[in-house]
C-alpha cells in the first residue's frame, strides 16, 4: 500500500485497502473557519428543527477553528458571523479558536502547519476545499462541504472512496528562480483542472527531499486545482524538525510500502523548470512567464495559503529590496506568526520602502470578497490559487497566478516579468 | 422527476461563477438561491423554474468547497444537473446534503439535449427520457454507497 492507502486504512480499522473501496474512517482533527463555520451551524439548525438534539460534538479537543475569510469583518452580517463562531467554540467547549485580534490568527491552512494543529499519519478533514494544504506534514488531508463537516462533528468519522494515486517525481533541485507554485502551476497545465479529480497527488522524488516544508505546503495546497482529493508527501526529517521547532515530536508516522502501487508516474526534471504563469480564467492556461511579457498590470497580489509564507516573503523582499513599485501592490502575511517573523527579519521595512501596502492576514481578496478586490478590466498578478471569472473581484477583471518571485518582479514593472529579466 | 432544461454548454463550470465569493457569508438558503449562477448567467433566476435541470461539460462544481453552491441550485428549484463529470467535493455535498443529483451523462447524451428540452428522469432504470425529441439516454449508474445515501434522504438519515 501507499501512504495514503495506510492512513486511511489504519483509520477505518482494516488490515487493507485498495483504490475504490469506500470506508468509514475515524477522524483526527477538523477544522472550520467563518464560513464553513456558519454554514455548519445552519446545518444544526436544520437537523434541530427535524428533532435532533445537538448539545455537544464527539471531541471538542480535536476540533479547531479559525477567522480568515471575512476579516477584517467586512461588513454586519460577516461580523455577525464571528460572533456565531464565537458562541460555538464557547458552548461546546472548543479550545483552539485562533481569534482575530488576539496574538496568532490566520489563514486555515497556514495555521494547521504553524500551529502543528495536523501531525503525520493523522486524517484530517476541514470545511475549505485548499485542506489538501496539510498533506505536505505526511497526513490525509481533505476538503468537505457543510453537511459532511457536520456529520464529523457529531459522529468523528466520515466517508471517503479510497482514491488512486498519481505520484509526481521531480528529479533534482529547482534553479534559483523557479519555486515550487512555478512547478504546481506546470504540472496543473499538464493534468488539467480535473487531470487528478478524486485522486490523491503525492510527490516526492530527491526534488521534493531537497524541497522546504513550505515549499512543499504550495504544491499540495494547489492540488486542489486538479481536482485532487488530496495531495501528500512521505514525512521526513526536514518534517521532524519543522514540528519539532513547534514543541511537537510525538506522531505515529505513515510510510509506504516500496512495492506500493501507484496509478501512473510523471517525472520531472528540476533543471529544467521556468517560471509559470496562468492566465485567465483557469489555473490549468499556463505558459511560460516570458511569453506574458508585455501584459500591462494594475497590481500585484501577495497573499493568501497558497503564496505568503515566510519563505513566499523573503522572496519577495530579495526582488522588492532597494526598488520601488509601479503598480498597487499589496502583501499580506498568511499568518501573524509570519507577519512578525517578516518584522523580525526586515522584510516589512523593504516591502514599504518600496512603496507596498502591508496588510493583515485574511482571504479577502483572494475569493474576491473585500480587503481590495479588482475593479472591470482590471489585471492583477497574483500568489493566490485560482483566477476563474470574477474569483478576484469584478467578473470582467483577469487575475495571472504566478509565484511569489514573478509576482514581485512584475509589480517592479509594472508588466509579468521573469525575475530573470529584472534589471 | 420531469422538467425542462437548462443547458450550459462548457466545462469546468466553477462554484465562483455558481455562487461568487462574496456571498459567502450568507446562510440563508432562500437568499442564496436569489445569487445562483449569477457568475455565468444573470438571467439564471428570472428562468429557473421548480423542477428543472442543469446540463453541463465535464467538471461541474469544481472550485472550492463551499456547500452554497449546490444549495443555491436546490433552493432555486433545480432538481439534477446532468453532466459528462461533477468535481468531487460538489458531488459529495450535493449527495450528503440531499440537495440534488448529480447525474453522470455520456458524450452523446450531453450532445442531443439541446436547452428547453424536457426530460424524466427515473433513477430506478439509470434512464433519461427526452419527451421532446422523444429519446432514452442511459444515466451512470450511482455507486452502492451513493445510491443508498440518496434512498436515505442525504448522509444524516443514512445508517451505515
Amino acid at each position: 500500500m501507499n501512504i495514503t492507502e495506510k492512513i486511511l486504512a489504519r483509520a477505518s480499522g482494516k488490515k487493507d485497502v485498495v483504490p475504490g473501496d469506500v470506508v468509514f474512517v475515524n477522524v483526527d482533527k477538523v477544522m472550520v473557519h467563518d464560513v464553513s463555520g456558519p454554514g455548519v451551524l445552519a446545518v444544526f439548525e436544520k437537523l434541530r428543527k427535524k428533532g435532533m438534539v445537538i448539545d455537544k460534538v464527539w471531541n471538542p479537543d480535536k476540533v479547531w477553528v479559525a477567522e480568515d475569510h471575512f476579516v477584517p469583518a467586512a461588513d454586519k452580517i460577516s461580523a455577525q458571523n464571528i460572533v456565531l463562531l464565537t458562541n460555538f467554540t464557547k458552548q461546546f467547549g472548543i479550545k483552539k479558536h485562533f481569534k482575530y485580534g488576539m496574538g496568532q490568527y490566520g489563514i486555515c491552512h497556514t495555521l494547521s502547519h504553524e500551529e502543528a494543529m495536523v501531525l503525520p499519519g493523522e486524517v484530517y478533514v476541514g470545511g475549505d476545499s485548499h485542506t489538501n494544504t496539510t498533506g505536505a506534514l505526511g497526513a490525509f488531508a481533505a476538503g468537505l462541504g457543510h453537511t459532511d463537516v457536520a456529520y464529523v462533528l457529531l459522529n468523528g468519522k466520515i466517508w471517503f472512496k479510497v482514491p488512486e494515486t498519481l505520484f509526481f517525481k521531480l528529479n533534482g533541485k529547482l534553479p534559483d528562480h523557479v519555486m515550487a507554485k512555478d512547478l504546481i502551476l506546470k504540472i496543473i497545465g499538464d493534468i488539467g483542472t480535473d487531470g487528478a479529480a478524486y485522486k490523491t497527488m503525492q510527490f516526492g522524488g530527491t526534488g521534493i527531499s531537497e524541497m522546504s516544508v513550505e515549499s512543499r505546503l504550495t504544491l499540495t495546497n494547489m492540488t486542489t486545482e486538479a481536482g485532487a482529493k488530496s495531495g501528500i508527501v512521505e514525512p521526513d526529517q526536514k518534517i521532524r524538525d519543522y514540528l519539532a521547532a513547534r514543541g511537537v515530536t510525538k506522531y505515529d508516522e505513515v510510510h509506504g510500502d516500496s512495492d506500493a502501487h501507484y496509478e501512473k508516474i510523471y517525472e520531472y526534471e528540476g533543471s529544467e523548470m521556468e517560471p509559470i504563469v496562468a492566465k485567465p480564467f483557469s489555473p490549468e492556461n499556463t505558459v511560460v512567464a516570458r511569453d506574458l511579457s508585455s501584459v500591462e498590470l494594475d497590481k500585484a497580489y501577495i497573499g493568501s495559503c497558497t503564496g505568503a509564507k515566510l519563505e513566499d516573503l523573503q522572496a519577495v523582499a530579495k526582488i522588492l529590496k532597494g526598488r520601488t513599485v509601479k503598480i498597487r501592490t499589496e502583501i499580506l502575511p498568511a499568518a501573524m506568526s509570519i507577519f512578525r517573523k517578516a518584522m523580525d527579519g526586515g522584510l516589512l521595512k523593504i516591502f514599504m520602502d518600496a512603496g507596498v501596502v502591508v496588510g493583515p492576514p485574511t482571504c479577502g481578496a483572494c475569493c474576491g470578497a473585500h480587503m481590495g478586490v479588482l475593479a472591470k478590466d482590471e489585471i492583477c498578478i497574483s500568489t493566490t490559487n485560482r483566477n476563474f471569472p470574477g474569483r478576484m473581484g469584478h467578473i470582467e477583471s483577469q487575475t495571472y497566478l504566478a509565484s511569489p518571485l514573478v509576482a514581485a518582479a512584475s509589480a517592479v514593472t509594472g508588466k509579468i516579468t521573469d525575475p530573470r529579466d529584472l534589471k | 422527476m420531469k422538467g425542462s432544461v437548462i443547458k450550459y454548454e462548457r466545462d469546468n463550470i466553477d462554484t465562483d461563477v455558481i455562487l461568487p465569493g462574496p456571498y459567502l457569508k450568507i446562510h440563508d438558503y432562500a437568499e442564496l438561491a436569489t445569487h445562483a449562477m449569477e457568475g455565468l448567467d444573470k438571467d439564471f433566476h428570472k428562468r429557473v423554474k421548480p423542477g428543472d435541470f442543469i446540463v453541463a461539460g465535464k467538471n461541474f462544481g469544481c472550485g472550492s468547497s463551499r456547500e452554497h453552491a449546490p444549495i443555491a441550485l436546490s433552493y432555486s428549484g433545480i432538481k439534477a444537473v446532468l453532466a459528462l463529470s461533477f468535481a468531487r467535493i460538489f458531488y459529495r455535498n450535493a449527495v450528503d446534503g440531499a440537495f440534488l443529483l448529480p447525474i453522470e451523462i455520456d458524450e452523446s447524451a450531453y450532445k442531443d439535449i439541446s436547452d428547453g428540452d424536457s426530460l424524466e428522469v427515473n433513477i430506478a432504470a439509470n434512464e433519461i427520457k427526452n419527451l421532446t425529441k422523444n429519446k432514452i439516454y442511459k444515466m451512470k449508474p450511482f455507486p452502492e454507497l451513493i445510491g443508498k445515501i440518496i434512498e436515505a434522504g442525504g448522509l444524516f438519515n443514512y445508517k451505515p
